[in-house]
């Protein structure tokens, strides 16, 4: 059996980001229609992990009619293993600011926020001096777009988009009901777009090259590159930018330790996909993958054999009961009773069939939970207690 | 004028008076005193003119907003996956013997607080931790004592 073991690199993202003042001012020179005709025949999707085609959010936006409209710039990286908004932010400022003037230029939008995680107010001296500049520019050939920052202060529940305009608004990050979608009734209730530090980059590279150069790369549903945030048991952890629709098993014989156990992508919301499993699994959102397709958000956490499973569980469990907003009562109860319930299995005061319990009610979460929180949940603990039943147990 | 009743209103000049300017005026407060008491929250809802009750609800939300006196340098050590892995309980043990207190204590000299934290973003120079807004990480016993030395200087220099 052929098995390439090629990892395509691709260096987009963190390149050379000096010609922002022309990218900026030739593409304000185009049409909008042309502009989200171009972002959609890219086929670029969200990078925070949803997925949702950017080109038709944009659209959806410049339609809508309203006095005022924002572009934000969600920027609340909270998922554990995932770093490279801030690497983003700190190494190519410029083309995330450029891309959301573009994007307010298409959408008609005058006003654009960063909402930035609590833990990242080192870079903010930084990001603002960049504004600064930015804003400067955009005076001088006569564009209006101002941008600022808003601070967030460690709710990783803010990373949801209705949660974080919630705070914005001063409230308590709770997220909302879905529709109205942020396209429609968004920030102040405008019509807003929000989208992930990555994707604003993207669409920069996109608006540069053209459409095709990112169409070119990745396979079909899931075209571009993605980067990813490697961590755990691996000699190389770092942010790398690679190609989607690669196979995990590719991914592990690249950056694994040569006794990777499981690989969890994604994210504690995400998937764990044990070693048997390597060979199926491609990394990119559903579509003609063979196999099982795992969209991520780019963290990509590797485990050895050293590890046990429960103990990571334990964590992720731990992690979703105190970031839960408490708002409704599937996520806030059920996170809760699912850590009482493996911690009960484990010290044997329930029996193994516990655990089946455990999954439906993990199920009715899914159907039930009001946000993304709490819905995915079930995703991590149904593919580790699934795959390792006995450590779980024993 | 009582410094932070000053503070308030300055920011809330700056910020306007109106439900969005909570958080960066709660936030501006925490910079300044680390902490918001309940005198604080009391006058941002003066200023903003809301119940002092929404004030409170909104800064309880935020993990980051404490609204107990903690110290002047809070330590947030990460425990999320991949710093738990990578030795974080050995450095927490180093803190807590250095320091002399547990987790989500405060030295009696009020100069460091210890609480722990969820997912700092640097998994791949794990274990990391903050204190205050700066970050540190690929943390070892070793390291970390050095670290907290240096804070404990700065007070010393301080206090002479």
């Amino acid at each position: 059996m052929a098995i390439s073991h090629q990892l395509k690199r691709v260096d987009f993202i963190f390149s050379n980001e000096n010609d922002w003042e022309k990218v900026l001012s030739a593409t304000i020179k185009k049409k909008p229609v042309d502009l989200i005709n171009e972002l959609i025949s890219s086929e670029l999707k969200g990078r925070g992990g949803a997925g949702f085609p950017t080109g038709l959010k944009w659209k959806l936006a410049s339609e809508a009619k309203a006095e005022a409209k924002y572009i934000i710039c969600n920027a609340d990286e909270g998922e554990p293993g995932t770093f490279k908004d801030r690497e983003i932010l700190s190494k190519v400022p410029y083309k995330v600011l450029t891309a959301m003037a573009v994007c307010g230029y298409i959408t008609g939008a005058k006003e654009g926020f960063i909402y930035l995680r609590g833990e990242y107010k080192f870079l903010e001296p930084e990001l603002n001096k960049a504004i600064d500049e930015f804003q400067y520019y955009c005076k001088e050939i006569k564009f209006e777009f101002s941008i600022n920052i808003f601070m967030g202060s460690g709710a990783y529940i803010c990373g949801e988009e209705t949660a974080l305009m919630e705070s914005m608004e001063g409230k308590r990050g709770e997220p909302r009901n879905k529709p109205p979608f942020p396209t429609q009734h968004g920030y102040r209730n405008m019509p807003t777009v929000i989208n992930n530090v990555e994707t604003l980059v993207h669409t920069f590279t996109i608006f540069k090259y053209g459409a095709k150069k990112f169409y070119d790369l990745g396979v079909q549903y899931s075209r571009g590159t993605k980067l990813f945030s490697v961590s755990g048991d691996t000699p190389k952890p770092g942010i790398y930018e690679l190609e989607l629709g690669m196979s995990l098993q590719d991914f592990v014989y690249e950056f694994g330790d040569g006794d990777t156990k499981a690989v969890q992508v994604g994210g504690a919301s995400g998937f764990l996909v044990p070693r048997k499993k390597f060979k199926d699994a491609a990394i990119g959102f559903k579509g003609k993958l063979t196999g099982i397709s795992l969209p991520t958000g780019g963290s990509m956490m590797l485990f050895n054999s050293s590890r046990s499973m429960y103990n990571v569980l334990d964590n992720y469990l731990e992690f979703f009961r105190e970031e839960s907003c408490g708002q409704c009562t599937p996520c806030r109860v059920g996170c809760q009773q699912l850590l009482l319930g493996i911690k009960a299995v484990k010290r044997g005061e329930k029996p193994a069939s516990y655990l089946d319990k455990l999954m439906r009610l993990t199920e009715t979460m899914q159907l039930t939970a009001k946000c993304g929180l709490g819905q995915s949940v079930a995703n991590s603990f149904s593919s580790i207690v699934e795959n390792f039943q006995e450590e779980m147990i024993y | 004028m009582n410094p932070i009743k000053s503070l308030i209103k300055d920011m809330a000049d700056k910020h306007g008076r109106r439900r969005e300017s909570l958080l960066p005026i709660m936030l501006a407060v925490v910079e300044r005193e680390k902490y918001l008491s309940e005198y604080s929250m009391i006058e941002i809802a003066r200023q903003v003119d809301i119940p002092a009750s929404e004030v409170y609800g909104t800064a309880t939300f935020y993990s980051f907003i404490e609204t107990k006196p903690t110290g002047q340098y809070i330590i947030r050590i990460c425990k999320t996956i991949t710093c738990a892995m990578k030795g974080k309980n050995q450095v927490l043990f180093a803190i807590q013997d250095m320091l002399k207190i547990k987790l989500g204590e405060t030295t009696p000299d009020k100069r460091f607080s210890l609480l722990e934290t969820n997912c700092l973003g640097w998994c791949h120079k794990a274990p990391a931790m903050m204190i205050n807004n700066d970050v540190y990480t690929d943390l070892t016993p070793e390291k970390v004592r050095d670290i907290l030395s240096a804070y404990m200087k700065i007070n010393e220099q301080k206090l002479n």
